[in-house]
């Protein structure tokens, strides 16, 4: 491997660190009641309120159109993933210390597979919250199903939601990105090095 | 305090210049150009004060905003308020307890903001209750009187409750001299027996908290307003006096015969002194003491027994008399704490006397006689001059930092701008009508906010749309930035507005607190969950730990309950969301509503009368559901062998 590559896997290894001290996912709830903003963290490890009471107001609100309370300390992602981005950031180190290109690659792949995985995750979270409604709710509005979006926004009622990759969330795009970038570097390279 | 009808208006128009006299009854309208757009705050847009006025007889402190003059708020003080339970709730109860019992009301008259070092530091608000005399404490980030303490050996705390530059005390002074400590004696016996207490409350400069620290027990006149000293008059707290004749029956004639009276001065740093050195005497006085728990919502009151009083001789140099004419009203000493502007009310002039020739007059002992151990000073001795042509009634003043001072003047319902270097009036602005204090947004600290003035007037005659025979209470709004004074404003106001004081929005509107922390509710029957809801039988009470979120109740269904019980709900708002109150409102309840805030516990009383099933249900619209916040409670006849029961959470 070059060294601006291990220089890159270096980089991506410190991103990933990011991840752990900052949130991931970002979801904004405006509506005309609440000029003050409303919103949630995703972070690796738990969901946070925006501001310290946000996440009981939000479930609170759910409660109207019967959505299962979010409860962080019940969903098991949380707990499965500080291990995972462990597991990845050994492995990046390892990469640059051996200098691979094959474990490179594999990193690499490893990476963006379980990246699209989680964002798999988040969207079927999404759904089950959004569609798995009590049917004792006060508030049925037929054919309304009130799954956030992934990316982007979204009009739910008198909500407007908004989500968006947070800045760990950014550290971790960024981190697969430099893996790549540090992958396609070696690979360049190979007729060269024969 | 109104003092007489607008008549004299035209029974002396002839003696002076008199602008405000409304001839017709109809007014110019504002001089200001674009006056409108000047007080014109947007939909969404926020005031750039709060204006805390006092709400007089209501016992309230009503809070606007300004320049548009918006009512913002009510903050019940002294008088019960069924709209929020105060008074009614068995937390708030006790709030109102004095020496004499439960006083449900009192006369609102002089709002004061805390200041440290002479400057408005947006901490508290004092006020004081002129009736059954007591001072009460606001904290300004909950808008919510957190603490009362009841004057004892006073009648009418008047002067009050002026505070210190650095809120070392708030001060109360009687306006009636009564026997101290009281008894049974001939009413004609007043010079012999009567005497008049100034009281310096101490405020603990970290919490609030008030304590009487000493009483000065003065000669038996009626003593009316007060302001302290500032900068170089720091340390030194002054007092006007009125009725020097002692009279004690139609005061209207008896107390206005003298040309002079008194403007008191008081060394009170030399008071802390004079009681260091053990010469204050403690006396018996029964005086309540009322606070509350920020922490478990609830206020205690307790009945202290013994206060210090301190006599002028025993501590030479506390007091000096200065003459002042005739029956002086407001004391009001400038940002430089060099003048002190004091209102005659019956004066034709209006005298400025000077701190620094005073303390020359003292050190010269320049005195031209003694009262009661008070040494009285010469009059030329103190006086920094007379304002010529100050219109007639002189009552109030206040500065702009500018070297100005306006003084409001009841009779020809005016108000003066003088210059306090030069003496002389530069602009007179008539007022609608017969004003009584008038307010500069932190016009009585060393850094008036001087861009606004606000007039208090006493009469309002033909300036709102009539209501019957009772009409509105009003202020008007001056731009006074200007060399001119401006008026832009009239607004209504509640109760009637004595004093009132305005500070920047910026000062306190982040500091706003949004809900109570349910976590931090220590009330002793607070329900932090559903889960916790429980209703106990002890004996003939029966508690409800009740909790309210949108949109019900629980529980909301109740048996057991028997005629004759007293049934104490105490319901704890679970909500910890901006602007999420919750009301309770129990059918045939004999006190009021609850209203509880987000993450506070309130408790109301109810005691059925009948057997039969009752209803309950939220006041304080809450949400989409907020109709189907409601519940039962089954009422059985007494010693019935239904159960007590009641829903919990699924």
């Amino acid at each position: 491997m070059r060294v601006l590559s291990r220089a890159l896997v270096v980089l991506a290894v410190l991103l990933i660190g990011v991840a752990y001290v900052r949130p991931l996912w970002h979801i904004a709830l405006e509506a005309p009641q609440y000029p003050e903003g409303l919103g949630m963290y995703i972070w690796a490890d738990k969901i946070t309120g925006e501001k310290p009471q946000d996440l009981n107001s939000i479930n609170g609100l759910n409660h109207y159109i019967g959505m299962k309370e979010i409860v962080p300390e019940s969903i098991p992602e949380l707990r499965l993933m500080p291990y995972l981005l462990a597991g990845l950031a050994a492995l990046g180190v390892l990469v640059a210390l051996t200098g691979s290109r094959k474990l490179l690659l594999a990193w690499v792949v490893l990476f963006a597979l379980l990246a699209v995985a989680g964002l798999a995750d988040f969207w079927k979270w999404g759904y089950e919250y959004g569609h798995e409604l009590d049917p004792t709710a006060a508030i049925k509005v037929p054919g309304m199903a009130y799954q956030p979006p992934v990316i982007g926004s979204k009009q739910l009622l008198n909500f407007r939601a908004t989500s968006w990759p947070a800045l760990g969330g950014l550290a971790l795009m960024a981190s697969v990105a430099l893996g790549l970038v540090a992958a396609v570097l070696d690979r360049r390279r190979r007729p060269a090095a024969g | 305090m109104r003092m007489s009808h607008a008549t004299p208006c035209l029974a002396l128009a002839a003696a002076l210049v008199v602008t405000g006299c409304g001839q017709g009854g109809k007014a110019p309208l504002a001089g200001a150009a674009n006056a409108a757009e000047r007080v014109y705050v947007a939909p969404g847009e926020h005031d750039e004060l709060y204006a805390f006025m006092s709400g007089g007889f209501s016992g309230n402190v009503p809070v606007y905003g300004l320049p548009s003059g918006r009512l913002l708020a009510q903050v019940p003080v002294f008088s019960q308020y069924p709209e929020k339970g105060y008074g009614y709730t068995e937390e708030s109860k006790p709030m109102l307890m004095t020496s004499h019992g439960f006083v449900p009301w009192d006369d609102a008259h002089h709002p004061q903001l805390s200041q440290t070092d002479g400057k408005v530091d947006g901490r508290w608000l004092f006020i004081n209750g002129n009736n059954t005399p007591r001072i009460a404490r606001l904290d300004l980030t909950t808008f919510e009187t957190v603490e009362i303490i009841e004057i004892p050996n006073t009648a009418g705390s008047h002067a009050s409750p002026f505070l210190t530059q650095g809120t070392e005390y708030v001060v109360s002074a009687t306006r009636f001299s009564v026997p101290t400590p009281q008894q049974d004696v001939p009413i004609a016996s007043y010079k012999e027996n009567f005497s008049g207490v100034l009281s310096f409350v101490k405020v603990d400069s970290a919490t609030g908290h008030m304590t009487l620290a000493f009483q000065i027990r003065m000669p038996g006149y009626d003593y009316d307003l007060s302001h302290a000293g500032k900068g170089p008059s720091h340390g030194w707290a002054f007092f006007t006096s009125y009725n020097t004749e002692q009279a004690h029956s139609m005061l209207e004639r008896g107390a206005s015969q003298n040309d002079k009276d008194f403007v008191a001065a008081v060394n009170w740093k030399l008071a802390e002194q004079c009681l260091a050195e053990g010469k204050g005497r403690k006396e018996p006085a029964v005086y309540a003491h009322n606070e509350l728990d920020e922490a478990t919502h609830i206020a205690s009151h307790e009945l202290r027994r013994e206060v210090t009083v301190l006599e002028p001789s025993a501590c030479p140099g506390l007091v000096y008399f200065l003459p002042t004419p005739k029956s002086p009203h407001g004391v009001d000493v400038d940002p430089t704490g060099e003048y002190i502007v004091a209102g005659g009310k019956l004066a034709t002039v209006l005298p400025i006397h000077s701190f620094s020739k005073m303390i020359k007059a003292i050190e010269a002992k320049a005195f031209e006689g003694e009262v009661g151990g008070v040494p009285v000073l010469k009059y030329d001795q103190v006086n920094y001059c007379e304002v010529e042509n100050p219109g007639l009634g002189p009552l109030h003043t206040e500065f702009d930092g500018k070297g100005n001072a306006y003084t409001s003047v009841f009779i020809s319902s005016e108000i003066i701008k003088t210059n306090l270097e030069r003496c002389e009036v530069v602009d007179r602005i008539p007022t609608y009508y017969s004003i009584g204090h008038l307010m500069i947004p932190q016009g009585d600290s060393r850094e008036p906010y001087g861009n606004y003035m606000v007039a208090l007037n006493k009469i309002t005659k033909d300036r709102y749309l009539p209501t019957g025979p009772e009409l509105t209470q009003s202020a008007q709004l001056y731009d006074i930035s200007g060399e001119k004074m401006e008026l832009l404003l009239d607004f209504p106001t509640t109760g009637e507005p004595h004093y009132a004081q305005a500070l920047p929005a910026s000062l306190i509107k982040d500091r706003q607190l949004k809900a109570y922390d349910l976590a931090g509710n220590t009330h002793p029957w607070v329900t932090r969950s559903e889960k916790d809801v429980r209703v106990v039988r002890q004996g003939r009470n029966v508690h409800v730990g009740m909790t309210a979120i949108r949109s019900h109740f629980m529980p909301d269904n109740i048996e057991g309950i028997q005629v004759g019980d007293s049934v104490f709900f105490h319901v704890t708002n679970l909500e910890q969301d901006w602007d999420v109150p919750h009301g309770f409102a129990m059918i045939g309840a004999l006190n009021a509503e609850l209203l509880i805030m987000p993450g506070a516990t309130r408790t109301l009383v109810w005691v059925p009368q009948a057997v039969g099933v009752y209803p309950f249900y939220c006041t304080d619209f809450c949400s989409a559901l907020h109709q189907e916040m409601q519940g039962y409670i089954r009422v059985s006849a007494r010693g019935s062998s239904v159960p007590l029961t009641w829903n919990k959470p699924e």
